[in-house]
């Protein structure tokens, strides 16, 4: 599903991703771990899209195309999404309003009719309650004035109503409490099939314990630096990063 | 279809949308200014003569003004040829005024309907759930065309008709407020319009009267080189109630076009007037050349205790936009609200705010002010609150938001505070944004084009504004922003 070719980026003249390669397969859930400022949300701005990042060398293809030319909302049309690790507030705009002008311009871009507003807000309802969100974070302003936890819980939200191929969690679970983690995992792991890819960045171990990814990286100053699945995690648990670097 | 030709049809829809002008026969007063022009029009409008007589002393206040327009505001542009611009334009078929609406030239109706103002007794955009009843006198040019539902209106003793209407069949009410509000000399412009005033619309709601549907004009300037001075009065006897709605459009023309419009709204006690304006004259081209000077005069007195007045605009259109709409709060308990959104694009200046006078006690008012501008766009909030030494109790609170798309656009903020009376509460706040590069990038990532993205934001910043307009205006406000934004990003 992605595939990253030999990929260096800076920002301001400093290189950030060091000649980086990782490959993503259909249905397969990948973890990378790495320390602070080793340049994983560098990671997944530049999968998806953001400027203000010099590419220097590489590739990244998306189902067989190269993405590095496609502006970040024709890849969200093409279904990458990415769940941010400090999502942005815009006042004055309905949570619901703004995810249903996103499902519609994604539609418009695919060529497919807009959503039925009742169904959406059906489905909204469902799945609101699905991840135990109270019924008025629909109405409010999105992300405005969101508690830190909120904030991701809607990222998810966003996500299971939006359905993409893959879906990069940047830190999804730092700011969350214990229950809202098992119900956000457990709703990310039941989205998880064959047909869609997941790429979990985090710090801790008990999101991969509900998740399960199929692959672990470790992530060090652009690159990775040690490759295993899951016992790779409990490993690093106990000795950090310095049994790595 | 040739490629040109469908490029030439993208280009068009992609820019001013009201820009065509209608080829119907028009007569002219003679280009220039001077007592005679003054007589002409009143005597083309059948006026009395203390009508004539307040004109011509009108114009003598003028003319001692030596065409000094106030330079005060942060506005620049041409000085305006007073000699070089028509007085009075009025389609020839109007020489005998329709009688219904069946005999008003097809060209017009034409007109009127590509602007989306249907001049036909029926539910105003009949698309829309729960739209209700939209009363509409059309001024084209100089003179009111059509205004329909009268019937109904009538039957509840609301007097809905031009202003020369009024002059004609209710003279002691026009003689009565006329220039009660804003006096004939207040400003340059207001001075001006004093004496030359084409038309415009007259409204008396009854006492205990809550009119049952919304008021509205459509001003459309047609002709070249004309100047649009319309006059509208809107009485509001004891604990009655209207919502009055104002749009306007002019063709695209290369030269500026002046319009200097006098609005005076009289409340009397208990009784309520909203008055909501979309105002969407040409702003030009990218350059700055053509678009509509903007100099209007709007003051409502909130005579009668327990009175409100409420403003909202949404200002998009025009070159240069002069604009103040104020309230004086004159009875006890009377209320004043300001709810603008103005937008500058390209080189459009807007130097706007208002003006909230506090006489009475217990007398409040509410500012909100959202300025966005764009491209070479310069935006000014220019706001005085003046809390008068018998004003106990007075309230104000006032919320003044600028937001900048772009690096070479301009925001201002001037609040005058003048508080005369301690026992008074005036609280001010302000803040200037920009679009935030992480702002665009979250909708982006959710799919949302640049473009989109910025309406999206915009109309998130303007949303307590925006919520105050009746549904239909605010769904057409919503869109005329997008419009106004397109080339403001990328
Ligand atoms: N726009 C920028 N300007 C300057 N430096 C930047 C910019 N973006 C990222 N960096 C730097 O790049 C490095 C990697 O940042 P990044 O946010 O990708 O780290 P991270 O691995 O996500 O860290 P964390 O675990 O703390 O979230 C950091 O040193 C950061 O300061
Ligand atoms: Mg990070």
């Amino acid at each position: 599903m992605l595939e990253i070719k030999n990929l260096s980026v800076s920002v301001q003249n400093k290189i950030i991703i060091n000649s980086l390669n990782l490959e993503i397969e259909r249905g397969k859930k990948v973890a990378i771990m790495g320390p602070n400022g080793s340049g994983k949300s560098t990671l997944s701005n530049v999968i998806a899209g953001k400027h203000g990042y010099q590419i220097n060398n590489g590739k990244i293809f998306f189902n067989g195309i190269n993405i590095l030319e496609l502006d970040p909302e024709e890849r969200a049309a093409k279904g990458i999404y990415l769940a941010f690790q400090y999502p942005v507030e815009i006042p004055g705009i309905a949570n619901s309003s703004f995810l249903r002008t996103a499902l519609n311009s994604i539609r418009k871009y695919n060529g497919e009719k807009d959503l039925n507003t009742r169904e959406f807000l059906e489905e909204c309802k469902d799945l609101s309650k699905r991840l135990n969100l109270d019924a008025s974070f629909l109405s409010r302003d999105l992300n405005t004035g969101f508690s830190g936890g909120e904030k991701k819980k809607n990222e998810i939200f966003h996500m299971l109503m939006m359905k993409p191929k893959l879906c990069i969690l940047d830190e999804i679970d730092s700011g969350l409490d214990i229950d809202a983690l098992k119900v956000i995992s457990d709703g990310v792991s039941k989205y998880s099939n064959e047909n869609n890819s997941l790429l979990i960045i985090t710090h801790y171990q008990r999101l991969l314990d509900y998740i399960k990814p199929d692959e672990v990286h470790i992530f060090n100053e652009g690159k990775i630096i040690k490759s295993g699945d899951y016992n790779l995690v409990k490993t690093l648990e106990e000795k950090g990063y310095q049994e790595f670097v | 279809m040739t490629t040109s030709e469908t490029a030439k049809i993208v280009e068009e829809a992609s820019e001013y949308k009201y820009g065509f002008t209608t080829d119907i026969e028009q007569e002219f007063a003679p280009k220039g200014l001077n007592v005679d022009i003054v007589k002409f029009i009143s005597k083309k409008k059948n006026e009395p003569q203390w009508l004539l007589n307040w004109r011509l002393n009108a114009f003598d206040m003028w003319k001692k003004r030596k065409y000094e327009m106030p330079k005060w505001a942060n506005l620049k542009y041409d000085n305006i040829n007073f000699q070089d611009i028509h007085y009075f334009a009025a389609p020839k078929s109007d020489e005998e005024k329709p009688k219904s609406l069946d005999e008003i030239d097809p060209e017009l109706l034409r007109a009127y309907n590509k602007l989306g103002i249907p001049l036909k007794e029926q539910e105003f955009l009949a698309g829309i759930k729960n739209s209700h009843k939209v009363a509409i006198d059309a001024v084209f040019d100089s003179v009111s065309v059509a205004t329909t539902f009268k019937d109904e209106l009538n039957k509840l003793g609301i007097i809905f008709c031009s202003f020369s209407e009024a002059v004609q069949n209710h003279p002691d009410l026009v003689k009565k407020y006329l220039g009660s509000v804003v006096p004939t000399n207040d400003n340059f412009f207001s001075n001006l319009n004093s004496a030359v005033f084409s038309d415009g619309s007259f409204v008396y709601i009854p006492p205990n009267v809550k009119c049952p549907m919304e008021l509205s004009t459509y001003f459309r300037i047609n002709a070249a080189n004309t100047g649009q001075f319309e006059r509208t009065l809107i009485i509001a006897d004891r604990g009655s109630y209207v919502s009055y709605l104002e749009g306007c459009t002019a063709p695209m023309r290369d030269e500026n076009q002046l319009h200097a419009a006098v609005v005076e709204l009289v409340a009397l006690e208990d009784a309520e007037i909203k008055y909501s304006t979309v105002q969407n004259w040409y702003p030009g081209d990218k350059n700055g050349n053509g678009g509509i000077y903007n100099f209007v005069t709007k003051r409502g007195t909130c005579l009668g205790d327990n009175s409100k007045i409420s403003w909202t605009q949404v200002e998009t259109g025009s070159a240069v936009t002069w604009k103040y709409p104020s309230v004086i709060l004159k009875g006890n308990n009377s209320k004043g609200e300001f709810y603008s959104v103005a937008l500058s694009n390209n080189m459009q200046q807007a130097d706007t705010g208002t003006k909230m006078i506090h006489l009475g006690k217990n007398t409040s008012s509410r500012i909100v002010s959202k300025g966005i501008s764009a491209g070479k766009g310069q935006q000014t909030y220019r706001g005085l609150v003046s809390v008068l030494p018998n004003a106990s109790n007075a309230k104000n609170f006032t919320q003044c938001d600028s937001l900048l798309i772009g690096n070479d656009c301009g925001a201002h903020t001037v609040p005058y505070i003048n508080v005369r009376n301690e026992l008074s509460d005036v609280a001010h706040e302000a803040t200037t944004s920009k679009i935030s590069e992480e702002q665009l990038f979250y909708c982006r990532q959710r799919g949302i084009n640049e473009e989109d993205a910025t309406a999206l934001i915009v109309n998130g910043f303007c949303r307590e504004v925006l919520k105050n307009l009746p549904m239909e205006f605010a769904v057409e406000a919503k869109k005329l922003l997008e419009l106004s934004l397109e080339g403001a990003v990328g």
